[in-house]
């Protein structure tokens, strides 16, 4: 064993070296297994240049340029690459605006009383009321909610080619002149999904900046239909999320507890399983458990731990893992990024396995549909099926890590402005400005998106965050970076000490005092799942507003630096639009094309002012980024 | 006897992830992305081919009697004393073609950037780490295996066997079957 391998070895993270053992321990396989048993992976599927639209193909150029330069039909491996890639950001933007279409209609049905849910975010729904211009004097808060559904609800009816209500109200006004300029302001956001699906089947869009055009107007979509408006409606429902600590990591499963591990995306399903989880705690305790112990795992974890404190168990690339503990008496999933292995891991176990949405079925999986008419009902048979699990796993014996860490979580941009306006309250910004422009922070970083077996043997995400810190980059974080943050101990005061730059600390400490909490805000800021992107480029707008520059004009920049889910495109696209730059590990299917690739790493400068930069080694990354902050301090004479 | 590699034609599948492979293993970089963009690009050594219902990854034999040796007038064309593998030393290579037009399996291939023969050196750099060729390595279906040829004759007999007692099929292909008859109506 080299060096270099060995270097590598010793940076798996803790959690998972320990969970890793356990499931080699019981000889169950995992996604590493998988993987190196899927390599060397497909060099065309990595480059882009496998083309299997039509039936004609498969085609596949050969990248070295000694075999075939061309499709069938002609088309060239620039046009192939931009086609494949349209197809991952539309799929990208379908699982955002999907996911918002239906917190849409569950806000409506709770309007109308065919749901079980309340209007827990009143505050978020009059501020979301001033900027759709909608009245509120003596209303009641429902009939405004009404209103708003009813904005948004007629975007998705849109025949009139109108641009889309929710874009136009929320986005940044200076940055919708530059979309207007470019032909990317959308209408409805079903329609740019089609219409990208229609362009990029056979025999239609070959032109590679056309479709390059597309891949930033079906991000934009993601960015406001998507992502935006699911923070929006979220927020009505459930609350905008404060400032709260958590528990973090394996450790936080027990023993003698019904463990239910909530997994997915969709807070309408997991708001409802932490509800019955309280009110039937008193079957746990009568079937010897405990309690119920509801952890959170992925974003739907992220969603109930900011807004409740709930225990944050996994990210992604460890759901498996945790289910190999065998201490997992249900883990109830509803959409995007769940593993079908999961059924078969729970197999070897009492685990139940429980999806709950029509677009996700699993075989072996447990399948109780959940409806948000009948919400109470279906998260009380599921709750009651993890009770039942744990009776029959009690007594068994189980193998819970004991490792656990602390987080603290919910800096959504609310959250955050309360914090500033107890250093000034009439402008709140101002502490951050300041501190900008003396260089006490350099800049920000938005370190968002998923969590990659790839990488996680190399810690990519924890090095490239520790990396940025040390150099004074105030960093925020989303989704299952944000678990990874949270379980390597980054979103604790003690961080700011341990890894930060002299400014950033001084600048953190201070703030931590004035918030009143008994040490320095952590370094790392949490803003919540992966749609709360949406609170990140919010919380940007809102600084480049009191500087009166755009947002592409700040000092800050996003970075994905373990991608796996096609969202991640259409996100990282979306901070394209934005005009702030985006670091990307693993390369992006676009190598296949010199053109494709110049766009997005070159000439997008010229078009909306960010670049896409591709990195695989954290502390590379990191320079870069820094380079990129320091080159638009410089820009605005910092 | 030095190992060869032998193929299961039955279990290609035409992927040409033999192809990628080789060429990125005789790149400078030898890995994907940093290939792409080097110039003069690197070349395969192995060339998917298609026969009637198969496909078949064509490269260098490395004959134990080799008529490119033979044909050479240059000496270029050399037998490696450890390895037994029969190479190109570029250095006394002139571009004749002579190799290229006595290879009865289109083994040996003009590269036109460099003007001289290129064919399958064994990727002495994976062998001496004990690894296999890349080639044989990047293969999902595992069509080809590198083994000496009592080992390669050991199998086919052993799996003769099983099939003759009923124990199972002659070539285990599973998948590539199912899936040549349905698109090839073989």
């Amino acid at each position: 064993m080299n060096a270099n391998v060995k270097s590598k070895l010793v940076q798996i993270p803790i959690v998972e070296v320990a969970l890793l053992k356990i499931a080699s321990d019981k000889g169950i396989q995992t996604g590493r297994d998988r993987l190196a048993a899927m390599k060397p992976q497909c060099g065309f599927g990595e480059l882009g240049t496998c083309c299997r639209i039509c039936y004609m193909g498969p085609c596949r150029i050969d990248p070295f340029g000694n075999g075939p330069k061309q499709g069938i039909c002609g088309l060239t491996p620039d046009s192939m690459v931009a086609r494949n890639l349209v197809r991952e950001t539309t799929g990208g933007a379908a699982s955002h605006v999907g996911h918002a279409r239906h917190l849409l209609l569950t806000l409506r049905d709770a309007l109308d009383g065919k749901a079980p849910y309340a209007i827990q975010g009143e505050d978020r729904a009059l501020a979301l009321a001033k900027i759709f211009e909608v009245p509120t004097e003596g209303r009641d808060v429902r009939d405004v909610c009404r209103d708003l559904v009813n904005i948004a609800l007629k975007d998705f009816g849109r025949q009139d080619n109108e641009p889309n209500g929710w874009l136009t109200k929320r986005a940044p006004k200076p940055e919708q002149e530059m979309w207007k300029k470019l032909g990317l302001m959308y209408s409805n956001p079903h329609n740019e999904i089609e219409t990208a699906m229609h362009a990029s089947s056979m025999g239609n869009d070959a032109d590679t900046v056309s479709q390059m055009m597309r891949i930033l107007k079906l991000a934009l979509v993601d960015g406001w239909s998507g992502l935006t408006l699911c923070t929006d409606i979220q927020d009505i429902l459930f609350g905008t999320p404060q400032v709260t600590t958590v528990e973090s990591s394996i450790g936080v499963l027990e023993a003698n507890s019904v463990n239910i591990a909530a997994h997915g995306h969709n807070p309408v399903l997991s708001e409802k399983i932490l509800e019955w989880a309280i009110k039937l705690e008193g079957e746990a305790i009568a079937a010897g458990a405990d309690n119920i112990n509801l952890v959170g795992v992925c974003c739907t974890g992220n969603e109930l731990g900011m807004r409740h404190g709930v225990k944050l168990a996994a990210h992604n690339s460890q759901t498996e893992l945790i289910l190999a503990t065998g201490a997992v008496d249900a883990m109830v999933v509803d959409i995007q990024c769940i593993w079908p292995q999961l059924a078969q891991v729970a197999k070897c176990f009492d685990t139940a396995f429980i999806t709950t949405d029509e677009m996700v079925h699993i075989p072996d999986a447990q399948h109780i549909a959940f409806e948000p008419e009948h919400a109470d009902e279906n998260a009380a048979e599921i709750v009651r099926v993890a009770i039942a699990a744990f009776v029959k796993r009690k007594g068994k014996p189980v193998d819970i890590p004991q490792i656990k860490s602390t987080a603290i979580v919910g800096l959504s941009v609310e959250a955050i402005v309360g914090i500033l306006s107890k250093v000034d309250a009439n402008d709140p910004l101002k502490a951050v400005i300041d501190n900008v422009a003396n260089g006490n922070i350099l800049g920000f970083a938005g370190i968002v998106g998923c969590s990659s077996i790839k990488f996680r043997d190399g810690a990519m995400t924890e090095e490239m965050v520790k990396s940025l810190l040390a150099r004074n980059v105030l960093v925020v974080t989303s989704g299952c970076t944000a678990h990874i943050c949270a379980q390597d101990g980054l979103l604790t005061s003690e961080a700011t000490n341990r890894y930060c730059g002299d400014g950033l600390k001084a600048v953190l400490t201070a703030l931590g005092h004035a918030a009143g909490l008994n040490g320095p805000l952590p370094p790392v800021w949490h803003m919540g799942s992966c749609v709360d992107n949406s609170r990140i480029v919010d919380l940007l707008a809102a600084v480049a507003g009191r500087l009166g520059v755009k947002v592409g004009q700040l000092p800050a920049v996003g970075s994905a630096p373990e991608l796996v889910q096609e969202k991640a495109m259409s996100i990282g696209g979306s901070f394209l639009c934005m005009g702030t730059s985006v670091h990307v590990a693993p390369a992006p299917r676009m190598l296949g094309s010199p053109l494709v690739t110049k766009i997005l790493t070159e000439d997008l400068a010229g078009i909306t002012g960010a670049v896409m930069h591709v990195e695989c080694d954290p502390h590379k990354a990191a320079d870069w980024m820094v380079a990129e902050i320091t080159k638009k301090r410089v820009a605005l004479g910092l | 006897m030095d190992k060869s590699i032998f193929t299961f034609i039955e279990k290609c599948v035409a992927c040409k992830g033999c192809e990628i492979a080789c060429a990125i293993e005789h790149s400078q970089s030898k890995s994907l992305f940093g290939a792409v963009s080097e110039k003069p690009s690197p070349k395969s050594r192995v060339h998917v081919e298609t026969a009637a219902a198969f496909s078949y990854p064509a490269r260098c034999q490395h004959c134990q009697d080799a008529a490119c040796i033979a044909a050479c007038p240059m000496g270029a064309m050399t037998r490696h004393p450890d390895t037994n593998a029969v190479y190109v030393e570029a250095s006394k290579c002139v571009g004749c073609w002579m190799c290229v037009m006595v290879c009865p399996f289109g083994g040996v291939s003009a590269d036109p950037d460099a003007k001289k023969a290129v064919k399958c050196d064994y990727c002495p750099d994976r062998t001496a780490l004990g690894l296999d060729p890349a080639c044989v390595s990047a293969c999902p279906t595992k069509a080809m295996i590198f083994a000496t040829p009592e080992e390669m004759a050991s199998l086919r007999r052993r799996e003769t066997a099983m099939s003759t007692s009923g124990s199972g099929p002659a070539n285990a292909t599973g998948v590539g079957d199912a899936w040549r008859t349905q698109q090839r109506g073989v």
